[in-house]
């Protein structure tokens, strides 16, 4: 076997240093900062506390905020995984060349500007978009509906615009089953549901964890598609602290507002991600 | 559920190729189906937006300086980083990765409060150190995983042939990953250009990126030429894809 000299080790540990040096110095010293800004009572940040804390939790407001973008993330989740799961068990059941074909049409979204895709869902669901359009031409609707800038809406948009997030790790983890497996369930007596539902349901796990995980932190931060698709009257966490940052220029609050959405998302995916280990030993033993 | 598949399927493309036709109207709104079909849109984005233009080509520049940094840090910290079980390898790899599941927008505010007590002020150069942070877990991921791919066994060879280590890694490890680091300098270079909540925060009155005024148009007056934009956007997006992916399979790098 190989044995590494002991300076060789030396050399390939420091290639680690640069980049951990720029992490501490550009997102650790930040996010402290964020935090040390956030514990001062007034805007000119003389005097410290957690009067902001206070002032965040104690007001509906404010926690209707928060609750509000937890809850649009968590429909997000469960919608994109909803349509994203068949799309990832088609991809396991397509031939070869179908497969290349699909995963080409569930990466390229990715790679496309949220902001282009946000745009569409304001096309489509606008006053003259295509949802309008057909409902006035089967005669359902006489004037055009007030589409946009409904919860629903944001929803709706936000699932297919994170949908690849939940689809390819979804497709990792339903490559990975052994098809004898499915084919063993089959061969004795389980119908096609049973077997989705206590074969390849469980062992897909890992994948639909991961996938929930993504789309949630996204969902929940996804700046654009809540601007433009919910608007103005419906705020959520992060329009909240671009206006309390920039446009009120109240920046321990602003910096209360962004340690409150980080800590939550942080929060919620740590404990998914430890549920997520106990299940998974429940899987392989 | 194979049904239900091909309709997510279609969902999933349907909203861009609607974005690309409606980019194609004759019309001065939004309405689809356009009422008729012309450039006019692309021509008045090339001739009359020079501030469209303007912030396209500061995102081009951020990103190609972000990503070219990124390749850099990542590149080396993944190579110190693959095959190692350690615990601090561990622990630092899930931090590099971080910033891929954090709302970046928190680190947006905190870089700009930090710039401020600093008094560096904001500047192209600190809009490209934001987008390195978001940038850099495409890279680290991509190459680790070429890394961890690579048989160990060649290296061996080449020592025992007397390569000495630097000489190993240009002529046999660096070939091998290298479609790795591809697709995830691309990876990177699409998402620094299409970041929104570092931008936010971190660029000056002088440099606006692009997202950003396209933010901007469409909150507020729903211009056709964002329709424009976004046909430009997709198309090279498609183009770039399909070359990439051909060139250095991103889409295994993405899974």
């Amino acid at each position: 076997m190989t044995r590494v000299e002991p300076r060789r080790l030396l050399q390939e540990w420091q290639l680690a240093l640069p980049l951990s040096l720029f992490f501490v110095a550009f997102v650790f010293l930040p996010l402290a900062m964020l935090g040390y800004i956030s514990l001062h009572e007034d805007t000119q940040m003389k005097e410290s506390g957690v009067g902001q804390y206070v002032k965040f939790f104690g007001d509906a407001f404010n926690v209707g905020v928060l609750v509000q973008t937890l809850w649009l993330a968590l429909r997000t989740t469960l919608l994109a995984l909803l349509i994203g799961y068949p799309l990832a068990y088609l991809y396991t059941l397509a031939p070869r060349r179908m497969q290349h074909i699909l995963i080409l049409l569930i990466v390229l979204p990715l790679l496309t500007s949220a902001v282009v895709r946000t745009f569409a869902w304001v096309v489509i669901l606008g006053r003259q978009g295509i949802v309008n359009e057909a409902l006035l031409a089967l005669g359902w609707i006489e004037t055009p509906a007030k589409l946009l800038y409904q919860p629903w809406a944001v929803v709706v948009a936000l699932a297919q615009i994170e949908m690849p997030l939940m689809v390819l790790p979804l497709i990792t983890a339903l490559s990975n089953i052994d098809p004898h497996l499915r084919e063993a369930s089959e061969a004795l007596g389980a119908r096609r549901w049973r077997t989705f539902l206590q074969v390849t349901l469980p062992l897909s796990m890992p994948g639909l964890l991961a996938g929930c995980l993504l789309v949630f932190a996204a969902s929940a931060s996804a700046f654009v598609t809540q601007t433009l698709v919910g608007g103005g009257q419906h705020m959520f966490m992060p329009f909240y602290i671009y206006q309390q940052a920039i446009q009120s220029n109240n920046y321990p609050f602003a910096a209360t507002v962004a340690v409150v959405l980080l800590v939550s998302v942080l929060i919620i995916v740590t404990a998914a991600n430890l549920l997520g280990r106990r299940s998974k030993a429940f899987v392989h033993v | 559920m194979g049904t239900l598949g091909a309709v997510a399927g279609t969902l999933l493309v349907a909203p861009t190729l609607i974005v690309l036709i409606t980019s194609f109207t004759d019309a001065y709104s939004l309405k689809f189906p356009p009422p008729g079909y012309s450039v006019r849109w692309y021509v008045a984005l090339w001739q009359e937006s020079p501030e469209i233009l303007s912030a396209a080509l500061s995102s081009l520049q951020v990103a190609a300086a972000a990503t070219a940094l990124s390749v850099v840090l990542g590149v080396a910290a993944a190579l110190a980083l693959a095959r190692r079980k350690s615990l601090w390898a561990r622990v630092l790899d899930s931090i590099f990765m971080s910033p891929l599941m954090l709302p970046t927008l928190a680190l947006g505010l905190a870089l700009l409060v930090v710039f401020n007590v600093a008094g560096t002020g904001l500047s192209m150069t600190t809009l490209v150190i934001g987008h390195i942070a978001i940038t850099t877990p495409y890279i680290v991921r991509t190459t680790i995983a070429s890394l961890t791919q690579l048989d160990p066994v060649l290296l061996e060879s080449a020592r025992s042939l007397g390569a000495r280590p630097l000489f190993a890694f240009r002529t046999v490890t660096l070939p091998l990953i290298a479609p790795g680091i591809a697709a995830g300098a691309f990876i990177a270079f699409m998402a620094s250009f299409d970041n929104v909540a570092i931008s936010l925060f971190l660029s000056d009155a002088r440099t606006e990126m692009l997202p950003i005024r396209l933010w901007h148009i469409i909150e507020s007056n729903l211009d056709v030429r964002a329709a424009a934009v976004s046909g430009v956007l997709v198309a090279a997006t498609i183009l770039l894809g399909i070359v990439m992916e051909r060139l250095a399979g991103i889409s295994r790098h993405l899974r």
